[in-house]
């Protein structure tokens, strides 16, 4: 891809694919003028950060179909199709420049554009489909005759587990090492046999999809390595700058940095948690206070929350200590658990300095028996989430909005909901990060408390 | 110090490089943990273990470098410190049942709740076979209560985490803790394949046979109340709840034939009032595999780079050394029959059988490990060393044949 400053793009050597989704497997032989590199990218870069909100939002496959299939008319179309595609391909190549440069922008981008690529498979049809399969020169062979007849009853189970009362078993299934297909195995929607995944035609975008994320992994490295040792230096006058702005703009505070209201002290932490605490870390805070324990998905919850609320490494050990010592004594507290807590807050180890959890990563965690972490409004029965929302101050009302919300499992939508409800104000920006609940919690408090007198 | 025979075998050492890249962490008295440690050789790491008599020794991952050489690479560019292969590997803890075993509680392991582990063992066990194809798999004694399995095919060893996520993923049934009441949801139509097989071939008719003997969850209140509250449908709940406390204090039968005969109850109510609701489809399933499904604990597979404690170990709480469990004898495995340190130091000391640890052809072999030695070796090592002596003249071969035909032009 060669950057040029000229007016025209010469025509002759633009690539166009033919399958409608490129799989972006070589750069570009194309010359892209010099404001299309930024623009394009920003373009892209809309539809991937409405991805992002979708997923955060909690929705479903299909929804997320649509909202992919908005985004994309809205930022990428162009009237030429051809036009389309390059800017499609373009702009996917100067989002890997931007996003290569850390393992947590290379998280992101990754996630985003295996969702994007998921969707837009799937709103294709069933021909356009198998082509993108063909392009990924995947070597899975249709099942046929005999082995599909000894499997046919099996299939019918999967099918008709997965919520379809009629064995509608379909027509074709590949044989697929079950290492191909992760989600389908952990999902239990496919047979497995020996070692061998029996993948539907309708369940190709799993498989295609692993492959896409697999290659874009890959290749984000090498371009990281490209970026480090030539790219960066050669460009810092042109495209350098483009690319480092590029990234900053669009991801949301990482609260791995407490702000001015986010300062908070061991006296206070009691009424702190009952006044300004979301649901989730209210209930790790008083499981905490009851059991004098926490496991370890509670400790790192509630943990790197508190860490990002404000509380000083010092001020934290003393806490974690002064509960824990109450059931396990404080010699084994110093033992096995004052390391974790000085490695949340990078003294130890390899010393990453590790940030709260956002909703998204608490909703979609897996708390088991004896755990007390993740999203109340995903994992609790409806009676025990009713009864946390009484003594969080909501009305008979107020909680029907918010289980309504629950029951479409728009998670972050009834911790919204219960945050308006309990603070009397709006909160347009929706609820997505249990540091980002505190802050706004604490703002509207210390702006109704009246100054002191002089 | 007997399980040095066992770890040189273990490891296949057919790449003298291999070894050195193992992950060991020791755990010392005074609860020191020791991480990254790695040896050039299995006499390298006798030696150490000899000098720190660590009390505890967990095996890690092998590494892309020697772990205790770690620092001297740097983080970026291509010699990054990374796993490269560990074995699949499961933890199966009884103190994650304790909400359905009546006998024991934490640390405590019995008779009764024992058999728990078995139909474990029998499940997953079957499935790694029969669905996902391995061939190599070894069932450890954790020690205490639990059991630890260890996958080593090689395409196993090579798994990326999320592969391992999946497989972990696919075992898992029971979701959820104290705060729903209701941690089993199999909606829907039918069981997959998987979970049909389980339930049919083991849930089933150890939840009707020794369960109901050992446990009897349904002789009181108490014990019914958590199984009623799994249903959704509260008249059902209210007719089940009101025959029963009615009969509570007029029958003269035992505890476990109470249980089984409102088992009974429960299963007929059910199918007549099935159609109800979605939610009561699977309620019979449901409960069986409530209490007798295995409950994995997912992180400790999902992860190239968790330890877990290496097998022939002693437990150092029991006493104990975590020796090896048939499969398919895992009925007659009885955790508190396992040789003690205690036990061993005593044969030793009174010069009992010469366990030698090399003699594979003795029969009369009566010390305490030697069945355990025996098995492991002519059941899991052999057939592992073997087809790993397959792979690498398979590769070879290929290599050879490969650079054959760059010749030809």
């Amino acid at each position: 891809m060669e950057v040029i400053r000229s007016q025209k793009r010469t025509a002759s050597n633009d690539v166009v694919s033919n399958p409608k989704i490129p799989l972006y497997l070589t750069a570009p032989q194309m010359e892209v003028r010099l404001e299309e590199f930024e623009l394009f990218a920003i373009d892209r870069l809309r539809v991937l950060k409405g991805v992002s909100d979708g997923l955060a939002r909690g929705k479903n496959p299909k929804e997320m179909d649509e909202v992919v299939n908005t985004l994309w008319k809205e930022n990428m179309r162009h009237s030429d199709a051809s036009e389309m595609v390059n800017k499609d391909i373009i702009s996917h190549f100067v989002l890997r420049l931007v996003y290569c440069r850390s393992d947590e922008l290379k998280k992101w981008f990754l996630s985003m554009e295996t969702a994007l690529f998921r969707h837009r498979f799937r709103l294709q049809n069933l021909e356009a489909q198998r082509a993108i399969v063909g392009e990924f020169g995947l070597p899975y062979k249709a099942v046929t005759g005999a082995e599909l007849e000894s499997l046919k009853e099996r299939l019918g189970q999967v099918v008709r587990s997965l919520g379809q009362i009629s064995p509608s078993v379909e027509a074709v299934y590949y044989k697929v090492p079950f290492e191909e297909v992760p989600d389908l195995v952990a999902g239990r929607r496919v047979l497995i046999q020996k070692g061998y995944a029996f993948v539907a035609g309708s369940q190709l975008v799993s498989l295609v999809v692993t492959q896409f994320r697999s290659h874009i992994s890959k290749a984000l490295i090498l371009t990281n390595r490209k970026w480090t040792t030539t790219i960066r230096e050669r460009e810092k006058d042109r495209l350098t700058p483009i690319v480092e702005a590029l990234s900053t703009t669009y991801l949301g505070p990482d609260y791995s940095q407490s702000s001015e209201y986010a300062d908070i002290s061991l006296k206070d932490i009691d009424q702190v948690s009952k006044s300004s605490f979301p649901l989730c870390m209210r209930h790790l805070f008083e499981k905490l206070r009851e059991d004098h324990h926490l496991k370890h998905g509670g400790r790192m919850q509630l943990g790197l929350f508190l860490k990002g609320v404000g509380l000083k490494l010092d001020d934290a050990l003393a806490f974690w200590r002064a509960e824990f010592s109450k059931k396990v004594g404080s010699e084994r507290f110093d033992k096995e658990y004052a390391y974790g807590i000085r490695h949340n807050y990078g003294k130890e180890g390899k010393r990453t300095d590790y940030t709260p959890y956002a909703c998204q990563k608490i909703i979609s965690s897996a708390p088991g028996a004896g755990d007390h972490h993740g999203c109340p409004y995903r994992h609790f029965s409806e009676d025990n989430l009713r009864a946390a929302l009484g003594r969080m101050g909501l009305s008979s009302r107020g909680m029907e909005d918010v289980m309504d919300k629950v029951r479409n499992k728009h998670y972050q939508l009834a911790c919204t909901l219960t945050f308006e409800a309990v603070y009397g104000t709006s909160c347009d920006a929706g609820i997505n990060h249990p540091n980002q609940y505190f802050e706004e919690s604490q703002k509207i408090l210390k702006s109704k408390t009246p100054a002191a007198p002089v | 110090m007997l399980m040095l025979a066992v770890i040189d075998g273990k490891h296949p050492g057919c790449d003298d490089y291999y070894f050195g890249r193992r992950e060991f962490s020791f755990t010392l008295e005074n609860d020191v943990y020791l991480r990254y440690k790695s040896f050039k050789s299995a006499s390298a790491l006798e030696h150490a273990i000899k000098s720190c008599f660590p009390y505890k020794i967990d095996i890690g991952a092998v590494y892309s470098v020697d772990p205790d050489k770690r620092h001297a690479y740097s983080q970026t560019g291509t010699n990054v410190f990374t796993p490269v292969e560990r074995e699949l590997v499961f933890d199966i803890d009884i103190t994650d049942y304790d909400d359905v075993r009546y006998c024991c509680s934490g640390a405590d392991v019995c008779s009764k709740c024992w058999p728990l582990m078995t139909v474990a063992i029998k499940v997953i066990h079957t499935s790694l076979k029969e669905d996902f194809g391995f061939k190599h798999i070894l069932w450890v004694f954790s020690g205490r209560r639990g059991v630890h399995c260890w996958v080593c095919d090689p395409k196993a060893r090579r798994m990326t985490n999320e592969q391992r996520s999946a497989v972990a993923e696919y075992f898992r049934v029971y979701k959820g803790n104290e705060n729903n009441a209701r941690k089993v949801a199999l909606m829907s139509y039918s069981l997959h394949p998987f979970l049909a097989r389980s339930y049919v071939d083991f849930l089933k008719g150890f939840f009707e046979g020794e369960l109901q003997e050992n446990q009897s969850i349904f002789s009181t209140k108490d014990k019914y109340d958590k199984i009623l509250e799994m249903m959704s449908d509260e008249d059902i709940q209210s007719e089940l709840r009101e025959k029963w406390e009615k009969s509570a204090n007029r029958s003269s039968l035992s505890e476990e034939a109470i249980s089984l005969v409102r088992w009974e109850q429960l299963k007929n109510t059910l199918q007549s009032k099935k159609h109800k609701a979605p939610t009561l489809r699977m309620c019979v399933e449901e409960i069986v595999f409530t209490f007798t499904y295995p409950r994995i604990d997912l992180e400790v597979s999902k992860q190239m780079n968790h330890l877990l404690k290496a097998p022939f170990c002693v437990h150092p709480k029991t006493g104990r050394v975590c020796v090896p469990i048939d499969p398919n004898n895992c009925d007659e495995f009885d955790p508190l029959a396992v040789p003690t340190l205690s036990q061993l130091i005593e044969e030793i000391n009174s010069g009992g059988s010469k366990m030698d640890v090399d003699d594979d052809d003795d029969d009369d072999d009566t010390s305490l490990l030697g069945k355990s030695i025996k098995f492991f070796r002519s059941s899991f090592l052999e057939p592992l060393l073997k087809s790993c002596k397959e792979e690498i003249e398979n590769s070879y071969k290929t290599k050879i044949g490969k650079s054959k035909d760059s010749f030809s032009w």
